[in-house]
């Protein structure tokens, strides 16, 4: 029971990400597809705050409460997520303005009607 | 490929994925355990510069060249999205419709919430070394205040508020202060990014140095891309429609050119 506890945070992460593949796999929906990505992006976050995280551990914000001594989370993986949340939003959008332009010029957002080359 | 064949090809991806992160996982240390070695120096450094904020220590001191690519990726996609949203030949620009029906109710929270959310976006930003936050979360808070006006059916207010050429300058501005605060340490102290500025008193807001100046100059640099991220998908939704003359679109134009 304990092992399986020791690594149940990262199968979930590593879960997230896996069903967000499926999802752009099987997607008939560009748009669909972006959100997947996301979700596949949401997955790194999840294991990279599990990667950080110390039982009874606090948040690292230190003050009156929270002292040198205090045991806290690791601050470098949040720092890591914060950084992962900003390029998915760099990306999510340029994929969303991509996803409008193909709407313009072919007129759907079928990836399996999006199969000729265009130039 | 037939749909079929693509499905057989993910099953197979998804079971050498599943080997391959259970292998990863299993040599990893076990979940919430008291080894974090990374966290101590991140914690120890924090503390040699008064940072009272640990998260922001390590973005805005430890890890503030990875941060300024962070930005610069912001700031380039923002670009990237501006190029790939202009109107294409057969649009045109028309006037937004000021008179979207909404809700009294939503109107009345539009009208508490929008200074509140700014306030806070801006506590939030000043406040980055002290306490939760720091400039991209400020700057996305700042944002979405802003854009409460839309909710409420503010679209005309919201673009007199958000003058896009003075954004786009403080959005240049936000990256250009950031290197030159990384360019003064590099002076100073020669290292890029050295922390140069007095550090005070831990958790005062005149303490961790440059810390909290990174942070306003990545808050306005992040308001402002925000901003112009937005205006150009509500300009698509809202501003932009097909030229009427422009007759029936076959969708294979591109390929005859």
């Amino acid at each position: 029971m304990i092992g399986f506890l020791a690594y149940y945070p990262y199968a979930v992460a590593g879960a997230i990400v896996l069903l967000g593949l499926v999802g752009i796999a099987i997607s008939r929906d560009l748009v669909h597809a972006v959100v997947c990505l996301s979700v596949c992006q949401s997955g790194t976050y999840v294991f990279l705050l599990a990667v950080g995280y110390q039982y009874g551990g606090i948040a690292p914000i230190f003050g009156s409460t929270v002292h040198r001594g205090t045991p806290v989370v690791d601050p470098v993986v949040q720092a890591l997520s914060l950084t992962d949340i900003v390029v998915s939003a760099a990306i999510t959008s340029m994929l969303l303005a991509l996803v409008i332009q193909i709407a313009k010029r072919r007129g759907t957002v079928d990836p399996d009607e999006l199969r000729s080359l265009e130039g | 490929m037939s749909r079929r064949a693509r499905m057989v090809l993910l099953a197979l991806g998804l079971a050498g994925a599943v080997v391959v992160l259970a292998v990863g996982v299993l040599g990893l240390p076990a979940f919430g355990g008291h080894r974090h070695p990374y966290r101590d120096l991140a914690v120890a450094a924090s503390f040699r510069h008064a940072t009272a904020n640990a998260v922001s220590a390590v973005n805005f001191d430890q890890r503030a060249l990875d941060t300024f690519g962070e930005e610069t990726i912001l700031v380039a996609s923002v670009a990237g999205v501006a190029a790939l949203l202009r109107p294409v030949r057969r649009e045109r620009r028309r006037q937004v419709d000021p008179e979207m029906p909404v809700m009294d109710s939503t109107r009345l929270l539009t009208a508490v919430f929008f200074p509140v959310t700014l306030l806070i976006g801006i506590d939030v930003v000043a406040h980055g070394a002290i306490t939760p936050g720091g400039g991209f979360q400020g700057g996305v808070v700042l944002a979405t205040g802003l854009h409460l006006l839309y909710v409420g059916g503010r679209y005309r207010l919201l673009e007199r508020m958000r003058p896009l050429p003075l954004f786009e300058i403080t959005e240049a501005a936000g990256l250009v202060s950031f290197i030159a605060i990384g360019l003064a340490g590099l002076a100073v102290a020669g290292h890029l990014f050295s922390n140069v500025v007095p550090q005070g008193r831990m958790g005062q807001l005149t303490s961790a140095g440059t810390v909290g100046l990174l942070s306003c100059a990545v808050g306005m640099a992040v308001v402002s891309s925000v901003v112009i991220l937005l205006a150009g998908f509500l300009d698509q939704a809202l501003a932009l429609e097909e030229e009427p003359a422009a007759g029936q679109w076959d969708g294979r134009e591109g390929a005859a050119r």
